[in-house]
């Protein structure tokens, strides 16, 4: 397969998952907004979701004052975000176009379809009248995305480029959740007993809303049939391999396709894609946060970043001369 | 200017015979259910993402620069014996037109025969100097051939097929042909199973076929592949649409480069060797060591490789010099002096402005003429003197007279008309049609081509970048 095809390909399935994943924030910040609480915590929970994608400079710059609506606006429809949910959809149609006869009919109309339909719910101001339900849209376009890619593709090597694309960029961005949300409450976190009491009823509506940013709230009753724990929060959504939007199953799903794709100059980053799954595999959650939890996500994230360094260097972007 | 042939009507009230079934069927089609169809022609269109890109402009709802090309539902149907007559001519006609460009850049027999003039060949920017002797297989130059053929009234309300102009570089269109064949199927299941329709679906197959057929001599497992310009160009989503159904890559200059005078391009397992590229890229942008130093849609060295025989270019570089409109007048007479055999398909009797007596004649009669460029195409640059006002045509004099070798005039065809869909309802437009021929191991291609439509009443022109649509078009079986 041609390399830009495979760049193409890898992209398309990261900016499609991206979109899913700012419109999960967006949904759930939306959610907790609703809740009875004081405009600073709310004003705290739209910052953290411009840290997380690291926007904080370039919204003060052109939005100034942080309130929902804006923030809102500049996740959803401004182009020059590039993480707003448009600049997403655009650009993963726009590398779908670029590689249209790569895909099935099927993958390349639905990639097409999601971007027409969300252009139409934009002049309609749909985000504004009902943003649950279009936040859903995002989320279900992005789930069909995924599931026609599965249900039509060839699982040749366009296909493992697309998933490598997928679980990459969702290991990034679950990695970017947890930190952001854990760390406000890192300092008590690690207090003698962990969590202040007093704010056991906040607590509860915090660690839900990140599960349920992640479709887990459901998934951690099941898992762990007990109350909601920060630390157990921390463990399924790092450690969990069954759980599909954690960190171990992202990389679980990386390395099993990067070793479909191998060439002869890609050892090293299979090497290190390996060693960052064996981390996940074998790691445990008091070790995790005896460490630090803000340093081990800064440091996965670091570690994530340079493995797609890795593949675009290995095989997306063409080698001089071959 | 007779009045035009209409493809349905004979007269009146009189519908020709291999129209009948579909006027019955049409007449019992209410009005809304034709309207509702044609809506879901345009859904159908944008999903699949059937556009082109207009460089600068913004669509009606200023989304985007994509655009469709308007899809007329009313097809336009050729009875059985018109196409295997118009067949037989077209292959006649790509044959010689194949042996004249290898003449050209070899014996050049047919200037020495005093035919052709020399100078109309050598002083011609179409000529290609790096392909005299060189050989390409099978001594075919033009793989891919688009045929412009209109109909025109006789006297005696008969019409007549003739020839407009050949396309022998990088013809267009030929999507848009399938896709229209399958929006018909999928909206009006029931006509074809009414009317025996020949089916064109398998045009990849028979290019993937005459492009393997035309691999270097050495190769076994040719590797074939499309070069597209890139994903703003017009013509892109027939460039990625043909690469997917012939199962090859659809590649960009970046992606190849030469190396030991073979081509490769780079893949995710290392080099590839490629050894025929169809490329829907102009010659002068095909390697920028040759050719447009200035081009990055090309591949450097891609000429070297071509000369050695270790790649085949579809079409090959310097087919122009026979579709070009200063030559065309000369085809019957290739015909004859090549093939030996009296033309099938008719020219339109055309005036080259560069000889003295007929520039004389044009000038005398613009108001009836048109008058194109040499070297234009697109429908650009043109003057359709029945038209034209008096102000155009005097302005378009003073333009003819100071480069009077760059035009030929030829008279005003009046193009048959098909019943079209328009703003009032059903009415007569103008069209062409534009046949497909493969020349590879063998000259082939499928029943009937692209119809274009001109939406405007009145207007000749047929172009999608000046308003034009396209039609399914059916070449009923006998």
């Amino acid at each position: 397969m041609l390399s830009r095809t495979a760049d193409h390909l890898y992209w398309m399935a990261r900016y499609m998952e991206r979109a899913e994943n700012t419109a999960r924030m967006l949904d759930v910040n939306y959610q907790t907004s609703l809740l009875p609480q004081s405009a600073d915590a709310a004003e705290s929970g739209w910052k953290g979701l411009l840290g997380i994608s690291e926007l904080t400079d370039d919204y003060t710059s052109r939005y100034g004052a942080v309130t929902d609506r804006k923030v809102m606006d500049y996740m959803i429809r401004d182009e020059r975000n590039p993480s707003s949910i448009c600049s997403c959809l655009m650009a993963a149609r726009e590398n779908a176009r670029a590689v249209r006869g790569t895909l099935t009919t099927e993958v390349w109309e639905t990639q097409n379809q999601t971007w027409l339909e969300f252009q139409r719910m934009l002049r309609n101001n749909s985000f504004q009248k009902d943003p649950g339900d279009s936040f859903e849209w995002v989320k279900f376009r992005s789930h069909l995305s995924r599931g026609v890619t599965v249900g039509t593709m060839l699982q040749d090597e366009a296909f493992h480029f697309l998933r490598i694309g997928s679980f990459l960029e969702r290991a990034d961005n679950t990695a970017r959740m947890l930190d952001v949300k854990f760390h406000p409450m890192e300092s008590e976190f690690f207090g003698s007993t962990g969590h202040g009491r007093d704010n056991q009823e906040y607590d509860f509506y915090h660690w839900s809303a990140i599960l349920r940013s992640v479709s887990g709230f459901e998934v951690y009753r099941k898992v762990y049939r007990n109350v909601i724990l920060p630390e157990k929060v921390a463990e399924l959504l790092i450690l969990r391999a069954d759980m599909p939007r954690s960190l171990a199953a992202c990389m679980d799903e990386v390395v099993s396709n990067l070793h479909h794709v191998a060439n002869e100059q890609s050892e090293d980053t299979l090497r290190r894609a390996g060693r960052l799954q064996a981390d996940l595999k074998f790691g445990r959650i008091d070790e995790i946060l005896a460490t630090g939890l803000h340093a081990f996500l800064t440091q996965f994230l670091d570690r994530v970043g340079r493995l797609g360094v890795g593949i675009s260097r290995d095989f997306l972007v063409p080698v001089a001369s071959g | 200017m007779t009045s035009s042939f209409d493809e349905m009507q004979a007269g009146q009230s009189q519908v020709r015979e291999h129209y009948r079934l579909y006027d019955r069927w049409l007449s019992q089609q209410p009005g809304d259910v034709m309207r509702a169809r044609r809506e879901e022609a345009e859904m159908i269109f944008r999903r699949v993402g059937i556009t082109f890109a207009v460089y600068g402009a913004k669509d009606e709802d200023g989304s985007g620069t994509e655009r469709l090309i308007p899809f007329d539902l009313i097809p336009r149907v050729i009875p059985a014996q018109e196409w295997a007559e118009m067949e037989k001519g077209l292959v006649q006609r790509v044959t010689a037109l194949n042996r004249f460009i290898h003449d050209v850049y070899h014996g050049q027999d047919i200037i020495r025969a005093g035919i052709v003039p020399g100078d109309q060949i050598f002083t011609n920017a179409q000529f290609r100097p790096e392909m005299m002797g060189v050989d390409v297989p099978g001594g075919v130059y033009s793989h891919i051939s688009g045929i412009d053929i209109v109909r025109a009234a006789n006297p005696d309300g008969s019409g007549s097929y003739y020839v407009l102009e050949d396309n022998l570089r990088v013809p267009s269109g030929v999507s848009y042909m399938l896709e229209n064949r399958k929006m018909m199927m999928r909206l009006f299941p029931e006509l074809f199973s009414q009317h025996r329709v020949a089916p064109v679906a398998h045009y990849p197959d028979l290019l993937l076929e005459t492009l393997r057929g035309v691999a270097p001599a050495a190769v076994n497992e040719p590797t074939v592949v499309v070069l597209t310009p890139g994903m703003y160009n017009s013509a892109y989503f027939e460039h990625a649409f043909l690469a997917q159904q012939m199962g090859v890559e659809l590649v960009e200059g970046q992606d190849l480069f030469v190396r030991d005078n073979f081509v490769y391009m780079r893949t995710t397992q290392g080099p590839r060797r490629v050894d025929v590229i169809y490329r829907r890229v102009d010659d002068d942008f095909l390697d920028p060591l040759a050719f447009r130093a200035d081009s990055s849609l090309g591949c450097p060295g891609l000429l070297s490789v071509y000369r050695a025989g270790n790649v085949t270019l579809s079409n090959a570089i310097g087919t122009g010099i026979a579709d070009d409109k200063s030559i065309y007048p000369y085809v019957p007479k290739m015909i004859e002096f090549y093939l030996g055999e009296k033309p099938i398909l008719n020219n339109v009797p055309t005036y080259p402005c560069r000889e003295e007596a007929h520039l004389k004649y044009v000038l005398d009669h613009l108001p009836e003429l048109v008058v194109k460029e040499v070297h234009g195409a697109g429908g650009y640059g043109m003057l359709v003197g029945p038209a034209s006002t008096k102000e155009e045509i005097a302005e378009f004099r003073k333009v003819l007279i100071a480069n009077a070798a760059g035009y030929i005039a030829q008279p005003t065809l009046a193009l048959s008309t098909c019943p079209t869909f328009v703003e009032s309802g059903i009415a007569p437009r103008h069209i062409d049609l534009r046949p497909f021929v493969l020349s590879g191991k063998h000259v082939q291609m499928v029943p009937g081509g692209l119809t274009r439509v001109a939406l405007k009443a009145g207007s000749l022109v047929v172009n999608s970048s000046q308003g034009g649509g396209t039609k399914d078009t059916w070449v009923l079986e006998a």
